[in-house]
């Protein structure tokens, strides 16, 4: 029977050690224990964090590598884009001012050709007409060196405008 | 191979010394010729004045604990004057042979009779009616075998957590070696799998140390008592004094957290009929009571029971006479007392969650 009989004295004593285990573990062990737990695990989750974090910005970061490295590209298409046309440009420039001032060269040409032409063909009628004038005076000197020869020709003068 | 045939003979020589004090308490027992195992069972499993460790009963080696009474004032004594002093042996009324031991010393006027302590009458004799003795009784505040046993894994307890605190004081919050490696674990099972799991998240912090002591005090213990030799074998966590205690504890603890959602259940049930409601008051309160004393029944009855079973075992051989018995007694034992390292994490385990559980339930918020 007293098996199942609590003991007065023993409960005594429990009461006291236990309480005794209990404040100095509570202050002394489990206190400094579960702190360090929780920080270490804080510790742990907080790094678990940044690495996660970081692992985000290096793919942000790559992607904006990435971007760049397409814009730089596609920016250097673009000037060698531009660069090839404006070549292009200045070489059909170039043609064309050549073309004009062939043509420019090639009219001033045929202008002075043309003014030679003309003052050449303007001494040769001066020098044609002086000769002929030449000519007709010796012509005329002979025709009317006597006055026969006046005669007649007063009459092939005068037969020439009836007939007209 | 060497080195492990050098740890096999170490090890026999353990195991043979062992042995040889675990089979002490049968000495007595086995030279005579009825040998009464009900007997030597209860005399193990309840607590004593002296803590055996070899030899006879009477005259053996053992550890005489200091015996402290209150009786008009206190008075202190060894308890060795009990067992050193005079066997008186009286045939009650009932024509019942019964023994006693007389103190002597400081212990005169006293007597020890099935480890209680009665004063003698006037005639300087115990006076028994049937098998109880009915003679005043001092206050008895001995340390008891029970009372060295709670002192010591009490201490042990302490040495063991305060190295572990100091470990983490020394190193600060850095990855656990040692004693802290293998005990982290368990405070964190408690804290997480115990505490968290059972008691609202915003609660559950204040009740960790509480649950922790609670869980190492019994685990540790019933591993103590599991030892057959001095420090161990003392049947503390099987004590009904000792799971009375705990048990009121976690009571006390649901009591005085009880908010008023708790409250509310217990004296007015919501949600049904108001008959039922006055009905229900009364079960709820005899459930306040009922939940910490099956915590109290269940841990004592466990030890209890595996103490009993590994001695009954181990009794096979001294009712046969026969050593050879021991190939069927000393295995199953040694099956039991397996069993017992699991029953010992168990039920700490179990008195640990049911207390969280029976918190939680106090401190939980109206959810409907």
């Amino acid at each position: 029977m007293d098996l199942i009989l609590p003991d007065f004295g023993l409960l005594v004593w429990t009461g006291l050690v236990f309480s005794l285990l209990m404040f100095l573990l509570a202050k002394f062990a489990w206190k400094p224990i579960l702190n360090a737990v929780n920080t270490r695990e804080q510790k742990i989750s907080e790094a678990l964090e940044l690495a996660e974090k970081t692992k985000a910005e290096m793919q942000a970061l790559k992607a904006e590598n990435d971007q760049i490295l397409k814009e730089a590209r596609a920016e250097r298409d673009q000037i060698l884009k531009e660069a090839k046309e404006a070549a292009l440009g200045m070489v059909e420039d170039a043609k064309g001012k050549a073309k004009d001032e062939a043509a420019k060269v090639v009219e001033s040409a045929r202008q002075t050709i043309n003014s030679e032409k003309a003052a050449a063909m303007a001494e040769l009628k001066n020098h044609v007409a002086s000769l002929s004038l030449e000519i007709a005076e010796k012509v005329v000197r002979q025709e009317l060196s006597s006055d026969d020869k006046q005669k007649a020709l007063a009459t092939q003068l005068a037969g020439e405008i009836k007939m007209n | 191979m060497q080195q492990a045939g050098k740890f096999s003979s170490l090890l026999q020589i353990i195991v043979f010394a062992l042995s040889f004090f675990v089979f002490q308490p049968f000495a007595k027992a086995a030279e005579e010729e009825n040998f009464n195992v009900g007997e030597m069972i209860m005399h193990h499993i309840k607590d004593a004045h002296e803590w055996h460790i070899t030899g006879p009963e009477h005259g053996g080696t053992s550890i005489y604990l200091p015996v402290i009474l209150h009786d008009n004032g206190f008075k202190s004594f060894s308890s060795k004057y009990f067992y050193h002093g005079k066997e008186v042996t009286v045939t009650s009324k009932d024509s019942l042979t019964l023994h006693y031991m007389e103190g002597v010393g400081p212990a005169k006027g006293y007597a020890l009779y099935h480890e209680e302590i009665y004063k003698l009458n006037n005639e300087g004799a115990l006076h028994f009616e049937g098998e109880h003795p009915h003679n005043a009784a001092p206050t008895d505040l001995s340390v008891t075998k029970n009372v060295a046993s709670l002192l010591l894994g009490s201490l042990l307890i302490l040495v063991i957590m305060l190295s572990v605190a100091g470990f983490y004081r020394k190193n600060g919050a850095v990855a656990p070696k040692g004693l802290a490696k293998f005990l982290e674990p368990i405070i964190v099972m408690v804290r997480d799998d115990i505490a968290k799991a059972n008691i609202d998240k915003h609660k559950y912090h204040k009740y960790v140390p509480y649950l922790l002591t609670i869980f190492f005090f019994i685990w540790i213990n019933n591993m103590l008592g599991l030892i057959p030799i001095i420090p161990g074998g003392a049947n503390l966590t099987g004590n009904i004094t000792i799971t009375l205690f705990l048990a009121f504890c976690t009571l006390l603890v649901t009591v005085f957290s009880g908010n008023k959602n708790y409250w509310g259940h217990i004296f007015w049930m919501p949600g049904i009929p108001v008959p039922m409601k006055i009905f229900m008051i009364p079960i709820e309160l005899i459930g306040i009571f009922t939940k910490p004393f099956a915590l109290m029944i269940r841990l004592f009855a466990n030890i209890t029971a595996g103490h009993i079973i590994v001695l009954a075992l181990i009794s096979i051989i001294f009712i046969n006479k026969n050593i050879a018995w021991a190939g069927l007694s000393v295995p199953m034992a040694l099956f039991i007392s397996v069993l017992e390292i699991l029953v010992a994490f168990l039920q700490g385990f179990l008195f640990a969650m049911l207390s969280a559980l029976f918190i939680g339930a106090a401190v939980e918020e109206a959810h409907h």
